[in-house]
């Protein structure tokens, strides 16, 4: 018999043979071929942007941007300002209609998953018709849908409808609302607040040490609210009401004074929050329905009122299972937040993206820019949402 | 042990006082829909008498037990436990939820809470008890389902039969006056229900009334005073132990008998 493969003469073969010489291998030439290409592409852009005629730099974006925003909540911003303003606005913008949509989703979404889940024939009904019927329409033709109905449905400025006391207002560019004025004394309500938020705290470690110490439970979600609200408006009242309001008032063409929402603004938002909340409500549905229903069973028989069993028993498992799928649906509204374009809110892939690429045909720089900037926000997103499931995922073994 | 207590079942000599009743039922019926689970069940239970209920599956057995507590409503009939009557009222529902301690097949431990909280939960939320009170209080239960050494772990560290009798120590500690046990040791290997009929043999000798679903028919002659056969959600038969092993009057009763014993 010849000796057995295992005393290969070949110094290679051998190698090859080993299971960890051989993994070694393989990464070397998987890593060299990577950055072969990377080079390759590489040098395909220099060759082609001299080419061209172009260089590859950010200077541009000290440049005037020469291009007119609408929608500008945060920052002074004219046509004479830099791309990397008109770029900063853009950003504020798609942070603006990612975060409130973002609360707006999750509220809309967990109150629908529980409405999903109700025993009631016709409520049960109308949220499942509401979430299939949402979610299963494209988010885009949802935000077009809003958009032109808001266009197309609402009255011009000059006959705006007066939604109640010459205050509030609907028409085809926005809605009008008075925006609040502080007055002199107004940093003493903040101030209230602040305290008030902070003694909350206090309390409910207070009112958990009472009940550790001698058992007696207060109804600690309605004091806080007691609190929050009654002593700011003590202070408020105190300090002799420093708020008032400016009204919009219809001035020639547009309307003056006050706050107003863009109907883009308003339809990006609603659609993709209602859109995400659709998904959110079955991860939630189905996030309490994996609870198993001897949890709740066992709960009662040991005497414990429903809101309890919700509280102590419920919730903390089916939290740990809604946690993982929410953060990917968060992310996925930030991400369609780019849709912006199609009706011309300028968040930072319309402005960016959008038209500083046209006007300085930095299409390489921008590019890489917005890109940066979704990789940015979604890595904080994620990045906060593994921090709070780490928080609430307790062991079991 | 269980030779011990064997002699002091004789609950039939006792004559019945209607003081001394800690539940009754009378012409009860229950639906699931279209399906008459419950059948005009008619059950009296005294104060520290010891039930075992049998029968095949599917017979309503579970589904009786679960009325008592109200985990399953009834639709007709009276149920009264402990002279409360249950009702659609919420505040009977809850005095006699306190009052039933009720062990389940699959344990229903809650997994998120060590096995010291499991036990401390409902005291502390229901009973309104101070933690370092609670917690001395469950260690006492745990101590006497004797497993005390494993409070501060999860009930997914512990086998199937440490489990149950965890479950067991958490009913017990709400101080119930009526123990409920569905199918106590169906779900365990058969090395483990040794260890969970012994807790539940000690809890009868304390003279807790119980309600037991089982067919440990060991337990049965050990520790009942009465068994109750059920099929077809109907009491069928219901006699001493040793006159429902030895002499079951009802055909269905033997042929019952015959199938569990024969194997």
């Amino acid at each position: 018999m010849k000796d057995n493969s295992s005393q290969a003469s070949n110094p290679l073969t051998r190698l090859w043979r080993n299971q960890e010489s051989r993994g070694v291998i393989i990464q070397i030439i998987t890593i060299t071929l990577l950055f072969a290409i990377i080079a390759l592409i590489g040098r395909n852009v220099v060759i082609n942007l001299a080419a061209l005629d172009k260089e590859f730099s950010f200077t541009f974006l000290t440049w005037p941007a020469a291009y007119d925003i609408g929608f500008s909540p945060f920052l002074e911003y004219t046509s004479q300002s830099t791309h990397l303003k008109a770029a900063a606005v853009g950003l504020l913008n798609t942070l603006l209609v990612a975060i409130t949509g973002c609360i707006f989703a999750s509220i809309l979404g967990f109150t629908l998953g529980i409405l999903r889940l109700s025993k009631n024939w016709l409520v049960n009904r109308i949220a499942y018709t509401f979430v299939e019927f949402m979610r299963n329409v494209p988010v885009l033709i949802h935000i077009l849908a809003i958009y032109s109905l808001i266009i197309t449905l609402m009255p011009p400025v000059k006959k705006a409808l007066d939604l109640g006391g010459g205050q509030f207002f609907i028409s085809n560019r926005g809605f009008y609302m008075p925006s609040p004025v502080f007055e002199p004394g107004a940093w003493m309500v903040g101030v209230a607040m602040i305290v008030a938020i902070l003694s909350v705290f206090l309390f409910r470690r207070w009112a958990k040490k009472v009940q550790d110490n001698t058992g007696k439970i207060y109804p600690v979600f309605w004091i806080s609210i007691g609190i929050i609200f009654g002593l700011t408006g003590i202070v408020f009242i105190a300090a002799g009401m420093p708020l008032s309001w400016d009204v919009p008032a219809l001035k020639g063409f547009n309307f003056k004074g006050g706050m107003a929402i863009k109907p883009e603004f308003l339809a990006l938002w609603l659609a993709l929050s209602y859109y995400t909340a659709c998904f959110i409500a079955e991860i939630v549905r189905a996030g309490i329905l994996a609870v198993s229903h001897g949890q709740t069973e066992a709960s009662k028989a040991l005497g414990l009122r429903n809101n309890r069993v919700l509280q102590l028993v419920v919730i903390p498992q089916a939290l740990r299972i809604i946690i993982p799928p929410l953060s990917s649906q968060y992310l996925n509204l930030t991400k369609n937040s780019s849709l912006a374009i199609a009706i011309g809110y300028m968040d930072i892939t319309a402005t960016l993206g959008g038209i500083s690429l046209m006007q300085t045909g930095k299409e390489m720089e921008t590019m890489i820019l917005v890109m940066g900037v979704y990789l940015l926000i979604s890595l904080c997103i994620s990045g906060y949402m593994n921090w709070f499931n780490r928080r609430i995922k307790l062991t079991e073994r | 042990m269980a030779n011990e207590i064997s002699d002091t079942p004789s609950a039939e000599a006792t004559s019945v006082d209607s003081s001394d009743l800690i539940i009754s039922i009378k012409e009860m019926h229950k639906w699931f829909d279209d399906f008459h689970v419950l059948k005009d069940i008619n059950l009296d239970v005294r104060r520290g008498e010891r039930i075992v209920i049998c029968g095949p599956s599917g017979s309503g057995k579970s589904t009786l037990i679960r009325c008592i507590n109200r985990l399953e409503q009834h639709q007709k009939g009276t149920i009264i436990v402990d002279g409360t009557e249950l009702t659609q009222d919420l505040k009977n529902i809850e005095i006699i939820r306190s009052e039933v301690g009720m062990v389940f097949q699959q344990f229903n431990l809650f997994p998120h809470l060590t096995v010291l909280e499991n036990v401390a939960l409902a005291p502390i939320w229901v009973r309104k008890m101070p933690r370092a009170e609670a917690e001395e209080n469950a260690m006492k239960y745990l101590e006497r389902v004797k497993i005390p050494e494993q409070a501060s772990k999860y009930p997914g560290q512990l086998s199937g039969g440490q489990q149950q009798r965890v479950a067991i120590a958490r009913s017990l500690c709400m101080s119930p006056r009526i123990m409920l046990f569905d199918e106590p040791t169906s779900a365990l290997d058969p090395e483990m229900i040794k260890e969970v009929l012994d807790v539940m043999i000690e809890l009868a000798e304390s003279g807790m009334t119980m309600l037991v679903v089982t067919h440990e028919m060991g337990f049965a002659t050990a520790v009942a005073h009465r068994v109750i056969f059920m099929d077809g959600g109907e009491i069928i038969e219901e006699n001493t132990p040793q006159e429902f092993f030895t002499n079951p009057e009802h055909d269905r009763t033997k042929l019952f008998l015959s199938q569990i014993l024969h194997h």
